[in-house]
C-alpha cells in the first residue's frame, strides 16, 4: 500500500507539474525534499540519543516494574480471560508501561513476548484470540505521555514552546485509547467465540460447507 | 484550567529528566553507564529513519511543487472546515496508519511550511504523537507468533485511528484556540 501511495505521488506530481508548466520546480523540489529528509534525521539524533539514554536508566532502575504494579488492577479487567498469574500478564503490563513512557523500542519486544505467551493459551494458533486483539488495540492506539520525536522536530524548527504539545497529545491519546478499548469490547462481544474448524470434528470426516452456491450455467447472462 | 494545562506541558519533561537519574542513583544504578547503553539505541534509531525520511520528503515536496496538493486540498476544504479541521492535515489521516516514517515526514513538511507554532503544525504534531502505525504494529505483533487470521483487530485499530484523528483536532482546538 505504501508502495502505491509513494509511486502515485511521484507520478501524479510529474503529470500535474507538466500540465501546470511547473516541471522545473518539481525536479528542484525532489532534491530539496531529499536534503530536508537528511537534515531532519540528523537533527533528531541529539534528542533521540538523549531520551533513549534517559529511558534506559528508568528501565534499569525498575521504574517500569513500578508502573506495571500500579496498572495491574486496570489491566486485569482488560484481559479477563488471561489467568492472573500467567506470564503473559507480566509482559502485557511491561509493554503498556513502556508505551506510557514513550519507550517505543523497549515496548515492541515486550509486546511480542506478551503475544508469544498469549499464543500458549490459544486453541487455534493461526487465529487471533480476543486477548490478542485487545493487546493489539492498546498498542495501535499508543498511549503516550512524552511524544519525544515530535518535541525534537519542533525544537529543530525553532518552536517557542516545543513541549507545548504534551497536554493535547495526552488528551488525544486518552480519547483514542478509550475508543480503542470500547470498540474492541464491542467487536469481542459481537464476534463471540472464534469460529470452529469443521475438519477438526472427527465425526464429520468429509464435511463441506453446507450451502455453497450452485455454479451459473455456462453461457448464461 | 488553561494555566494548569500549560503548567503540565512545561513541567512534565524537566521533572522526568531530574527524577529518573535521581531515583536510579538512590537505587545504586550506575546511571551514566545505563545512559550510554540506551543512548546507543537512540543513535541507531535516528540513522535508520534517514532513508524513510528522504524517500517520503522527496515525494511530498514534488507533490506540493506540482500544485497537486493544493488541488486536492481545495476540493476537501469546505467539507472539513465545518468541523474545525485544518484541511492541510487531512493527508495525515491516510498516511498515519500505514507508515510511521512517512507520516513523520509529512508532519515535518507541515512544520517547515507553516512554522512550528502554527495551529496546523500543532494539530499535525498531536496526531503524529498520539497514534501509532496500525498496519506496522499488526504485522509485527501478529507476524511474530504466526497469526494469519487477525479477526476484527484491524477494524478496531483503524476505527480508533479515525477517532484519534478527530480527538487530536479537538484537543488542540480546546487547548490552543482559547488561550
Amino acid at each position: 500500500m505504501v508502495n502505491w501511495i509513494w509511486m502515485g505521488m511521484i507520478v501524479v506530481s510529474v503529470i500535474v507539474g507538466a500540465v501546470n508548466g511547473k516541471l522545473e520546480k518539481v525536479a528542484e523540489a525532489a532534491f530539496g525534499g531529499a536534503q530536508t529528509g537528511v537534515t531532519v534525521s540528523l537533527g533528531l539524533i541529539s534528542i533521540l540519543v538523549f531520551w533513549m539514554g534517559l529511558m534506559r536508566i528508568a528501565e534499569d532502575a525498575g521504574l517500569i516494574q513500578k508502573l506495571s504494579k500500579l496498572m495491574a488492577p486496570i489491566v486485569r479487567r482488560l484481559f479477563p480471560d488471561v489467568p492472573r498469574d500467567h506470564p503473559a500478564m507480566g509482559y502485557i503490563l511491561s509493554n503498556m508501561s513502556a508505551n506510557l513512557l514513550g519507550l517505543g523500542n523497549a515496548a515492541t519486544p515486550m509486546g511480542i513476548k506478551a503475544m508469544q505467551e498469549l499464543q500458549t493459551l490459544n486453541p487455534n494458533p493461526t487465529v487471533a484470540t480476543p486477548a490478542m486483539c485487545t493487546l493489539l488495540a492498546l498498542n495501535t492506539a499508543s498511549i503516550t505521555i512524552v511524544p519525544t520525536t515530535m518535541i525534537a522536530i519542533r525544537m529543530n524548527f525553532g518552536s517557542v514552546h516545543p513541549a507545548e504539545i504534551v497536554a493535547p497529545t495526552l488528551l488525544a491519546t486518552i480519547i483514542s485509547t478509550g475508543a480503542a478499548i470500547i470498540v474492541d469490547r464491542w467487536y469481542r462481544h459481537k464476534a463471540g467465540k472464534p469460529p470452529k474448524m469443521p475438519m477438526l470434528d472427527p465425526s464429520l470426516p468429509y464435511s463441506k460447507p453446507a450451502a455453497s452456491k450452485p455454479l451459473a450455467p455456462p453461457g448464461g447472462g | 484550567m488553561i494555566a494548569l494545562i500549560q503548567l503540565v506541558s512545561t513541567w512534565t519533561i524537566p521533572m522526568l529528566i531530574a527524577f529518573i537519574p535521581l531515583y536510579a542513583s538512590l537505587r545504586k544504578i550506575p546511571v551514566y553507564e545505563s545512559f550510554i547503553d540506551g543512548a546507543k539505541d537512540g543513535f541507531q534509531t535516528a540513522v535508520s529513519i534517514i532513508p524513510h525520511l528522504v524517500g517520503m520528503m522527496t515525494a511530498i515536496s514534488m507533490f506540493r511543487a506540482s500544485g497537486a496538493m493544493e488541488a486536492i486540498i481545495s476540493v476537501i476544504r469546505p467539507l472539513l472546515e465545518g468541523f474545525g479541521v485544518p484541511s492541510e492535515v487531512l493527508p495525515l489521516a491516510l498516511l498515519r496508519p500505514i507508515t510511521g516514517a512517512g507520516s513523520l515526514a509529512f508532519v515535518t513538511d507541515l512544520i517547515k511550511e507553516y512554522g512550528p507554532d502554527s495551529f496546523v503544525a500543532r494539530v499535525a504534531s498531536t496526531i503524529q504523537g498520539s497514534t501509532d502505525t496500525t498496519f506496522y504494529v499488526l504485522t509485527v505483533y501478529f507476524g511474530a507468533v504466526g497469526i494469519r487470521n487477525s479477526r476484527y483487530a484491524l477494524k478496531v485499530g483503524l476505527i480508533s485511528d479515525l477517532i484519534g484523528f478527530f480527538a487530536a483536532v479537538f484537543a488542540c482546538w480546546l487547548l490552543f484556540s482559547l488561550v
